[in-house]
């Protein structure tokens, strides 16, 4: 639970300096490369990437995939608290449902144990194309 | 604009829309299937090391195709926010990718996506629209 918790809170950061890139990319172009926010946001990306890896090599992607959707979360209370944007009604509304969503998933089995064969024709599938 | 015409578009777009969603659903599942063949990157780091671990991460053709499809959808995603509002693609290809991976994680990789998965899933999909509207 510890690494989750941990993971989960890198994953956050990358995840808000993915937006700041994109902000970045879309105004500056190839100059956006010489700007030191966008090479922290590289490396950031890179770490939320192994992380994100890491995470799939240990967690199912069904699982995963909800979890770092708080990233979004954590991205609109950066930009209403820190950026002092407006968040209206459907803004929280949606930060409510990704909250209610990390909950779900949090509460269950993290991976699928393929001990007990769900899909024998599947798991047999996949190890014929890891061939 | 005439009917037929802006139909036409609308299927261009959501043609698109469709296209990019799918290239990073079958990036995340390639990435996520060669991780699961590779086992737990924790355990390799302690026999291999950091080097060790990121060689053996990058020699798994999975997630070498499975990158490669990301580094294409970003360029996809850019494309298609060219001939589509950013209000509309936005959301619709988050929440396509989020439902489509849920999807392929059950039938392609085979995890069991149980009903408070199913229910995270959904709720994500609508709070991303409603977040990125």
């Amino acid at each position: 639970m510890l690494t989750a918790s941990v993971g989960d809170s890198l994953l956050a950061r990358g995840m808000v300096q993915v937006g700041h890139v994109d902000i970045h990319h879309l105004g500056l172009l190839w100059h956006a490369l010489f700007n030191p926010f966008v090479d922290a946001g590289i490396v950031l990306l890179i770490g939320f990437f192994s992380c994100y890896t890491t995470a799939l090599s240990w967690a199912d992607l069904s699982f995963v995939m909800p979890a770092t959707a708080f990233g979004y979360v954590v991205i609109a209370l950066m930009g209403k608290f820190w950026l002092h944007e407006q968040l209206s009604l459907s803004r929280w509304l949606g930060i409510a449902l990704i909250v209610c969503a990390v909950g779900f998933v949090a509460g269950g089995p993290s991976r699928t144990e393929h001990g007990e064969p769900v899909h024998p024709e599947l798991d047999q599938m996949d190890a014929g194309a890891a061939r | 604009m005439h009917p037929a015409v802006h139909s036409a578009d609308m299927l261009k777009v959501w043609g698109v829309i469709a296209f990019v969603a799918a290239l990073a659903v079958a990036g995340e599942v390639l990435i996520a299937s060669g991780m699961r063949d590779l086992g737990d990157l924790d355990h390799i780091r302690a026999r291999v090391g950091l080097l060790g671990t990121i060689r053996a991460v990058l020699s798994s053709v999975k997630f070498v195709i499975g990158a490669l499809c990301m580094a294409f959808n970003f360029f996809a995603m850019l494309f298609a926010l060219s001939i589509a509002d950013l209000s509309l693609a936005g959301p619709a290809i988050a929440s396509l990718t989020y439902i489509g991976n849920a999807i392929a994680a059950k039938f392609v990789i085979g995890e069991k996506v149980d009903k408070r998965r199913w229910l995270a899933t959904g709720f994500v999909a609508v709070g991303v629209v409603l977040l990125t509207r």
